[in-house]
């Protein structure tokens, strides 16, 4: 009975399908030999398609509001998303991380210098939207003009290169420092803010620097940008750009590493509790002792902190800077990886760069349909899994002599 | 008596509406005191200006130094600073962090006597570890004593009604406060949940030496509690005493029934 409303419905979709493409697919005229081609196939071809994607569709959408209803009596959902079933099995945890971590380190000897430096910029954005996810996820503060702090950190090494000769290693804490001050710079007038309202005083910082480096010719030399800038040595020694970028790609490794160390024992932490806590309610956590400006301004500057390093390992990389590689887009996508990744889970961001900066560029032959794709992703995505690829768990505690977790109640 | 709490001659203006006029109070040292008043009467905003959520217009609001007899003035401090100071509150629609687990919301009332910053938190020292897993004891502790350890690892938006209402009274004990401000605690609760947070409260009273002013309409629980009531009705104070008297005071009969008519 059901499997015939089912049926019902999805024939119905098709076709309504075939009706409203039937003037554009199926109808030509010929203008030379002035006559009316009907293009029968076309319409089929709808028909079947439309019919199929609107099964499938239902048939997802049931399948997600069984979950719901099972999760809200509290019944033990078995269809637990695969990701977080692999991350709580250590047996098949551990493994795997041995292997992604052996994988990566041999990447630049198996792929071509091509491949490395994609595998580069996906590693740049990893580090940036694990700093987004510091602000975003955690804290709950949309932010839309994160590219800045970036921009921050690429113009840090640019310019002090250009003018002092500093190198890549000595720009590279001083372009953290310049980010955390920026990220407090942009958060003391927005310490009031939040929302709507907060997003659209970050979407103007964003702009405001992008405008400034585009125009202020004697300090930033305008939209030509900067050239010429110097590729990480090793200890002195100059490497050839085949070496410098292999080197490039450990350097990026040990950041990443270091990123993830961080916002993990961050997020773990007194100050990762009240950046969640200003998150879920703002005055709530005031009343329990929690100083919100502070906490809102440490969140700011630890999450710039990361764009402004991963900024000065990008001119490194690129050896050019101009203002058209910090534009408003740039943000958009970091803001991608973390929500499609999931929103404060640092394994889930990983996964959200990685997708979101690698498809593309493997994809190469259907370049066209690039944005196409991103858009069905992310709405897809927003209906199936509000909660990203893999969403973030909470700390689970034990005591000794608690009885098990309490269901219902 | 002793008092923890001195409220003098406070008032809030909210543009032209006068809100709070001239309300005096004074909570003792491990004392019960139920603020109680018409819908509108002014009590939230009275818990809000102490709290320090809206700054008063006039008056002042004086509490205990901790460990020490004197009073000191708390106006216009932010509401995490009162909080520090020994003042915890909850709210009368239930204000929990729905996206943490049960005891992670404890342990955000324990923030405020922590002490790890930035470095301490990514370092993990010896200092910083000892701190943290005190931190979960203790606030482990305090979810046994409230009957919430079953739910540890729950998020608190899947708890029942009336385990969240007791999570946020937990929420504000692991403050260590030495005056709690409970906002209509019993409010949506059924006879036997209110009957199980009067022995809650009394407890807390009791074992913890906490003084309490609540706001509640649950006139049963109010008369058993309370060792003194106020009653306020459009800002004003306008009766204060025992259960039996305000029971019996004509001006209280008059704020909540309305003047008797004449035949």
């Amino acid at each position: 009975m059901f499997a015939f409303d089912r049926i019902k419905k999805a024939l119905l979709v098709s076709a309504w399908f075939m009706f409203l493409t039937f003037p554009i697919l199926v109808i030509r005229i010929n203008p030379v030999e002035r006559i009316v081609e009907w293009r029968w196939i076309n319409m089929l071809l709808i028909g079947v398609g439309s019919f199929f994607l609107s099964f499938v569709w239902h048939y997802f959408i049931r399948r997600k509001e069984m979950g719901a209803r099972r999760a809200e009596t509290g019944e033990e959902s078995e269809a637990a998303p695969l990701a977080q079933r692999i991350l709580k099995n250590k047996k098949i945890y551990r493994p795997a991380l041995v292997v992604a971590g052996i994988f990566a380190l041999c990447f630049p000897f198996i792929f071509s210098l091509y491949q490395t430096n994609i595998m580069i910029s996906a590693l740049i954005y990893v580090m940036l939207g694990l700093g987004l996810n510091i602000v975003v996820g955690l804290a709950g503060l949309l932010d839309l003009g994160y590219v800045a702090f970036y921009a921050v950190g690429a113009y840090a090494y640019a310019l002090l290169n250009y003018h002092f000769g500093l190198t890549f290693w000595m720009v590279l804490p001083i372009g953290a420092g310049l980010g955390a001050l920026f990220g407090i710079l942009l958060g003391f007038p927005v310490l009031r803010l939040r929302g709507d309202y907060l997003a659209i005083v970050t979407l103007g910082f964003g702009e405001i620097i992008r405008i400034i480096l585009e125009n202020w010719n004697e300090f930033s030399f305008g939209p030509s940008g900067i050239s010429n800038i110097p590729r990480p040595s090793l200890f002195g020694i100059d490497l050839s750009v085949h070496d410098a970028t292999i080197y490039i790609y450990y350097v990026m490794i040990g950041l990443c590493l270091l990123t993830i160390f961080v916002v993990n024992r961050l997020q773990d932490s007194r100050i990762g509790r009240a950046w969640i806590a200003l998150r879920e309610d703002e005055i709530a956590c005031q009343a329990m002792g929690i100083d919100k400006a502070r906490t809102k301004l440490t969140a700011f500057a630890l999450g710039a902190t990361w764009a402004g390093m991963s900024g000065v390992v990008f001119a490194a990389k690129t050896t050019f800077v101009n203002p058209a590689s910090f534009t408003i887009w740039e943000s958009i996508i970091i803001l991608c990886i973390v929500v499609l990744g999931g929103m404060g889970s640092i394994i889930g961001v990983i996964a959200g760069a990685l997708v979101l900066i690698l498809m593309p560029e493997y994809l190469r032959a259907f370049s066209e349909y690039r944005m196409l794709a991103f858009g069905v992703v992310l709405v897809v995505m927003m209906v199936f899994r509000p909660g990203g690829l893999i969403p973030n768990v909470r700390r689970i505690y034990t005591f000794k002599g608690a009885t098990e977790s309490g269901k219902g109640g | 008596m002793e008092s923890v709490l001195k409220v003098q001659n406070l008032g809030m203006n909210f543009g032209g509406l006068r809100a709070l006029d001239s309300v005096d109070l004074a909570v003792g040292r491990n004392e019960i005191v139920a603020l109680i008043g018409p819908n509108g009467a002014g009590k939230t905003t009275f818990f809000n200006c102490v709290t320090g959520i809206y700054p008063p217009t006039e008056g002042d609001i004086l509490i205990a130094v901790r460990g020490k007899g004197d009073l000191k003035r708390i106006n216009g401090l932010k509401p995490n600073r009162v909080t520090e100071k020994g003042l915890a509150r909850t709210f009368q629609n239930i204000r929990l962090f729905p996206h943490m687990t049960v005891l992670e919301n404890v342990m955000i009332g324990r923030h405020c006597r922590m002490a790890a910053g930035i470095l301490g938190a990514v370092l993990r020292g010896g200092s910083t570890v000892r701190e943290e897993q005190s931190a979960v004891q203790e606030s482990y502790a305090i979810l046994e004593k409230m009957g919430l350890a079953p739910f540890v690892n729950d998020f608190a938006k899947n708890l029942p009604y009336g385990a969240q209402r007791r999570l946020e009274i937990a929420r504000a004990m692991a403050t260590e406060p030495f005056l709690l401000l409970l906002d209509e605690p019993a409010a949506g609760m059924n006879p036997y949940e209110t009957k199980e947070l009067d022995d809650l409260i009394q407890r807390v009273r009791h074992e913890e030496g906490i003084a309490i002013l609540l706001i509640e309409h649950d006139m049963k629980l109010v008369m058993s509690l309370s060792d003194r009531i106020c009653v306020v009705d459009y800002g004003r104070k306008i009766a204060q005493g025992t259960p039996d008297e305000i029971r019996n005071n004509p001006a209280v009969i008059k704020a909540y029934l309305g003047e008797e008519m004449d035949a």
